[in-house]
């Protein structure tokens, strides 16, 4: 398996972002998926700006509802949006 | 086994027909439970459009509904939830629950309802007739009657 990560963008993130997916690929050292959004952030200030933008941010892995301390490793499909407002 | 429908998707769905299937596919039941949301207008609101996360929607949505049998024993529920632009007036979402007494059915479509707003990867974007977009905050007081269930 190669060491790519899927990251998924929603709704008000998705349209900051520009695009709905990036492909990272996820170095030796990185273990949490906050860590490889903050590795991440440093390289690419559209990601940078999105994630700072106001309100606060939901994350998945695999589709499951997650949080930034949650382990990360190839193949994961990870997915970052706002508050979900069904119904 | 009780009969879980979950639905996702663009189309426009029958109530009627879904309760008529719900009926047919359940036993010993006394009762249906229902919610329907449409479209709210006001203040020059035109549309909304849904997003969601494909996939991993129908997963929650599925684990809900089977929370909502084993903690209301339902012998049955349907729940529909509509994506894409919808205007005023038009259904969004669809909860029926099927139960041998009225207070598992009414309760059971309750917490469904309840939890799915704030559970389900679906995000609302309102669209107004001077052509504003705006994407919905989730309310505080959703984030509550989910908590609460």
């Amino acid at each position: 398996m190669s060491a790519d990560v899927t990251v998924l963008y929603f709704a008000a993130l998705r349209e900051r972002m520009g695009r709905s997916r990036d492909i990272l690929t996820l170095s030796e050292n990185t273990r949490t998926v906050g860590a490889l959004l903050m590795e991440r952030r440093k390289v690419d200030p559209t990601l940078d700006a999105a994630l700072s933008g106001p309100g606060t941010l939901r994350v998945a892995v695999n589709r499951q509802l997650s949080d930034l301390s949650a382990p990360v490793q190839a193949g994961d499909e990870v997915a970052v949006f706002p508050p979900m407002t069904g119904g | 086994m009780p009969l879980i429908r979950i639905v996702v998707g663009e189309s426009a769905f029958d109530m009627g027909k879904e309760t008529a299937r719900l009926l047919t596919e359940s036993d010993g039941v006394g009762g249906v439970g229902s919610f329907l949301g449409v479209v709210r207008g006001g203040n020059g609101l035109v549309a909304l459009t849904l997003e969601h996360y494909p996939g991993m929607c129908e997963d929650v949505l599925t684990a809900l509904a089977q929370e909502a049998v084993a903690r209301f024993s339902l012998a049955g529920c349907i729940v529909i939830h509509r994506v894409g632009r919808l205007v005023v007036g038009e259904p969004i979402v669809l909860v029926l629950t099927a139960a041998a007494h009225r207070a598992a059915a009414l309760n059971g479509t309750r917490f469904l309802i309840d939890r799915l707003k704030t559970g389900a990867p679906f995000w609302k974007m309102e669209e107004f007739a001077d052509g504003r977009r705006v994407w919905v905050e989730s309310r505080a007081e959703d984030e509550v009657a989910a908590a609460n269930w």
